[in-house]
C-alpha cells in the first residue's frame, strides 16, 4: 500500500473515531445585527449567549461553535445569501435564529434544497412552517397572541368595536387576521384596519392614531415588529390622548416588551397585551432566568418574550445534540428530535406540535400597571394553557395549504 | 371629511413640517452657496439628538438649554470638519462630495452605536410638553403645539438675519453670484464657514426635537436624509422660503396622505416631488 494513502487513512479513521466520542457542532445563528432593528437582534443573542454560558458543560463530551451572521433588513433581502453561505461556506448543522418573517420566508427554499434544519427563534408569521419540512419554531405564531386577544377583547374587555393598526408586512397582515377572526367570532366588529409603514423605518404614528382617535373604537389593536415601533407606539398613543378618549390600546406582546417597557413611561400604562412571556412572570424558571440576565447585563437591562424564546431556542438546540449524540450529520433525525421536543423554560412549559412542527405554550393576557417600587411591570389578567396555532386548526388563507 | 379631521391634518403636519425646516435649512443654504454635497447633513442632526439625550438624561439639564447646547456644541464642532475635510473638496466633482461625506455619515452610525448601543433612546420632557392641549377645536398634542411654536421663532430669526441683516445679504449675495460676491470683496469662505456651522447648528436643534417624533437611533444619519434632500430639491437650493414652502407642502401632504388613505403610505409625496420637480426642475423657489 502507497504510504502516503495509508498515513491518509489512519488520520481519517482517528479523526472518525474523535468524531464519535465527541465531537464539535457547528451552528450558524442568524439575526439582525445592524440597522434600525439591530436591537432586537441583541434581546435575541444575548438570550442565547446566557444559555450558552450557563450551560455549556450540559453536552459534555461534546462542545458547540457558533457562527454568527447578520440577517440583515427586515425585508430578508440579505437572508437567502446569508443561510446560503452559512451552509456552504461554514457547513452548519443546523440554523437558529431570525427575527423577520421575511427573512425566514427567503431562506425556506434554502433549508429545504440543503436540508439544513432551521429553528425559528423569533419571525413569527403562521404559515411559515409550512414552506419547508426542515422548519421548525419554538418562539410563537402571530395566532398564538392575536386569537385569543381577540376573543379576550370582546368577552372581558367588553370591547364591542376594534380598530386595528398594524406594520404593512406579512406578520402584520397574519397578526391582524388573526385578532380580527377571534374577535368577530366572539362578537365584536372590525371598524377600521390601518397599514402603518414598513418594518425598515419607524414611522411618525400621529396620523395614524388620530384616525383612530376621530373613528371611536372601543379597542385599538396594533401589532408593530416590536423594538423601536413599539416605542413610537406607546408615545403616539399618550401624546394623542387615545386613553382619555376611552380607547384602549392592545395587542400582540410586541407593542410592549420589556426591554423598551421602562422607557415608555406612564402612557404605556393600562396598555393589555396576549403574551407568552412578561418578566415578571411568575415561575420558578423565570425568576432564575431574569436573576441570571441581571447578573449578566446589568439590572437596568431586561429580557423581553424574544430573549426567552432566544434561550428556549438554545435548549431545543442542546436537547438535540444530546439526543443524537453530537451527531447532527441527518437532518431527518434532527427534525425527528424537534418534533415533541418540550421544555420548561422561563416562558413555563413549551413544547413543539410534532404535526404542525410550531410551538405549544401557555398565554397570559397582562396589563401594564406601576409597581410598588415605581418602575413599570405586568399583571396577569387571564390565562390560557397549552395553546396551538390555530391559523392551521382553522385553516385560514395560507395555513389552510399543504 | 370632517372638520377636526382637517385641524389634525394641518396640525400635525405644520409640526412635522417645522421640524423637516430647521434640519434641512441648513442643508439647503450650504448647497446653494457652494454646490456642495453633504450628505453627512443628517448626522449632524442626529449628533445634535444625542447630545440633547445626554444633556437631560446624564447631566440633568432640562430639555429646553439642552436644544440650544445641542444647537451651539455641534455648530461649533463642525467648523474643524468643514476647515479640515469639506474645505479640500469644494473644486473637486460631485461623486468626490458624496463619497466623503456619505462616509463621513456611515462613520457617524458606527461611532454613535458603539457608545451608545443600536437602542432608540427617549428623551424626558418637561412636564408641560407631555400631554394634551385645548386650541377650542380639538385636542392636540402639547409637543406639537410647541414645535410649531419653536419652528415660528426660528423662522422668523432666520428670515430677520437673511433679509436684514449685513451677513445675510452677503450670503444672499454669495448664493446669488459667488464669483461677483468675491470680487466685491466678500470672504465667500469664511461666509460659508459660518452658515455650514449655523446650518450643522440648526440641523443639531431639529435632530433634538425630532426625537420625539421621528425617534432616535444612529441610522437617524440616513434614515430621513431622502426626506431633507427631496425638500432642498423641491424648494430650490438656497432658499429659506422655498425649504419653509417645501416643508409645509410635504409635511402637510405626508401626514394627509397617511391618515386618510394610510394603504397608500408615503406615496403622496413622491408624487408631489416628481410633479414639482417635472414643472420646476430648479426647485419651486430656485434659480433655474
Amino acid at each position: 500500500m502507497n504510504p502516503f494513502k495509508w498515513l491518509g487513512a489512519a488520520a481519517l479513521g482517528l479523526a472518525l473515531s474523535a468524531g464519535a466520542q465527541a465531537a464539535n457542532v457547528k451552528i450558524g445563528i442568524m439575526l439582525p445585527f445592524s440597522g434600525v432593528n439591530a436591537d432586537l437582534g441583541d434581546a435575541n443573542i444575548k438570550g442565547m449567549e446566557l444559555f450558552l454560558k450557563l450551560h455549556a458543560k450540559d453536552i459534555a463530551p461534546h462542545t458547540i461553535e457558533i457562527v454568527k451572521r447578520d440577517e440583515g433588513p427586515p425585508s430578508g433581502a440579505n437572508a437567502k445569501t446569508v443561510a446560503t453561505e452559512l451552509i456552504t461556506n461554514d457547513k452548519v448543522k443546523m440554523i437558529v435564529g431570525v427575527v423577520f418573517s421575511p427573512s425566514a420566508i427567503a431562506m425556506a427554499p434554502v433549508v429545504t434544497q440543503a436540508k439544513v434544519p432551521l429553528l425559528i427563534s423569533n419571525a413569527g408569521t403562521a404559515w411559515i412552517t409550512q414552506l419547508s419540512p426542515y422548519i421548525a419554531r419554538v418562539s410563537f405564531s402571530m395566532w398564538h397572541d392575536g386569537y385569543p386577544m381577540g376573543t379576550f377583547a370582546a368577552k372581558d374587555l367588553k370591547c364591542k368595536t376594534a380598530a386595528m393598526g398594524y406594520t404593512d408586512f406579512p406578520p402584520g397582515k397574519d397578526s391582524t387576521e388573526s385578532f380580527k377572526t377571534g374577535f368577530e367570532k366572539a362578537g365584536g366588529q372590525v371598524i377600521d384596519a390601518i397599514p402603518m409603514g414598513n418594518p425598515a423605518q419607524v414611522p411618525d404614528m400621529t396620523p395614524f392614531f388620530q384616525r383612530v382617535k376621530d373613528k371611536k373604537p372601543d379597542c385599538f389593536y396594533v401589532f408593530i415588529p416590536s423594538g423601536n415601533h413599539a416605542s413610537a407606539v406607546v408615545k403616539a398613543y399618550g401624546e394623542v390622548g387615545l386613553k382619555q378618549a376611552g380607547i384602549k390600546l392592545i395587542g400582540p406582546k410586541d407593542v410592549v416588551p420589556d426591554t423598551k417597557l421602562q422607557d415608555m413611561g406612564d402612557a404605556a400604562i393600562g396598555t393589555i397585551v396576549m403574551s407568552n412571556y412578561a418578566a415578571d412572570l411568575d415561575n420558578a424558571q423565570n425568576k432564575e432566568f431574569v436573576k441570571a440576565w441581571h447578573d449578566a447585563y446589568g439590572a437596568n437591562s431586561n429580557p423581553d418574550f424574544m430573549s426567552a424564546a432566544a434561550w428556549d431556542a438554545m435548549a431545543a438546540t442542546f436537547a438535540v445534540i444530546k439526543k443524537l449524540d453530537g451527531n447532527l450529520d441527518d437532518p431527518e433525525k434532527v427534525m425527528a428530535a424537534l418534533k415533541g421536543w418540550s421544555t420548561n423554560g422561563p416562558r413555563g412549559k413549551v413544547s413543539i406540535d410534532p404535526e404542525t412542527r410550531d410551538v405549544v405554550n401557555d398565554e397570559w393576557a397582562l396589563e401594564v400597571i406601576k409597581k410598588p417600587d415605581g418602575k413599570l411591570g405586568t399583571k396577569v389578567l387571564g390565562s390560557i394553557k397549552d395553546v396551538k396555532d390555530e391559523c392551521k386548526a382553522l385553516k385560514v388563507g395560507r395555513c389552510g395549504g399543504k | 371629511m370632517s372638520a377636526s379631521a382637517i385641524v389634525s391634518i394641518l396640525f400635525d403636519g405644520l409640526a412635522y413640517a417645522m421640524v423637516l425646516f430647521i434640519i434641512s435649512v441648513g442643508l439647503s443654504i450650504t448647497m446653494g452657496l457652494m454646490g456642495f454635497v453633504n450628505l453627512a447633513h443628517g448626522a449632524f442632526a442626529m449628533a445634535g439628538g444625542y447630545l440633547v439625550v445626554s444633556l437631560t438624561k446624564s447631566l440633568g439639564v432640562p430639555f429646553l438649554p439642552a436644544l440650544i447646547i445641542a444647537a451651539v456644541v455641534v455648530g461649533a464642532a463642525s467648523i474643524p470638519f468643514e476647515r479640515l475635510l469639506y474645505s479640500r473638496l469644494y473644486k473637486a466633482t460631485e461623486l468626490d462630495q458624496v463619497l466623503l461625506t456619505i462616509g463621513l455619515a456611515f462613520m457617524a452610525i458606527a461611532s454613535y452605536t458603539y457608545f451608545y448601543g443600536p437602542a432608540p433612546l427617549t428623551v424626558p420632557l418637561p412636564s408641560f410638553l407631555t400631554g394634551q392641549i385645548d386650541i377650542g377645536v380639538r385636542t392636540v398634542p402639547a409637543y406639537r403645539a410647541f414645535t410649531i411654536v419653536v419652528g415660528a421663532v426660528l423662522i422668523a430669526l432666520l428670515w430677520y438675519g437673511f433679509e436684514r441683516t449685513n451677513i445675510g445679504a452677503k450670503i444672499r449675495a454669495a448664493v446669488d453670484n459667488r464669483r461677483m460676491a468675491q470680487s466685491v470683496g466678500i470672504n465667500v469662505d469664511r461666509l460659508f464657514t459660518l452658515t455650514f456651522a449655523l446650518g450643522s447648528g440648526l440641523a443639531a436643534f431639529g435632530g433634538g426635537l425630532a426625537i420625539q417624533t421621528f425617534g432616535l437611533t444612529p441610522s437617524f444619519a440616513v434614515l430621513y436624509l431622502v426626506f431633507f434632500l427631496i425638500i432642498v430639491s423641491v424648494g430650490g437650493l438656497g432658499s429659506l422660503k422655498g425649504t419653509l414652502v417645501a416643508s409645509v407642502l410635504l409635511g402637510v401632504f405626508d401626514i394627509g396622505g397617511k391618515y386618510l388613505y394610510s394603504d397608500a403610505g408615503g406615496f403622496f409625496i413622491y408624487v408631489l416631488t416628481v410633479l414639482v420637480l417635472l414643472i420646476k426642475p430648479a426647485g419651486l423657489y430656485g434659480r433655474e
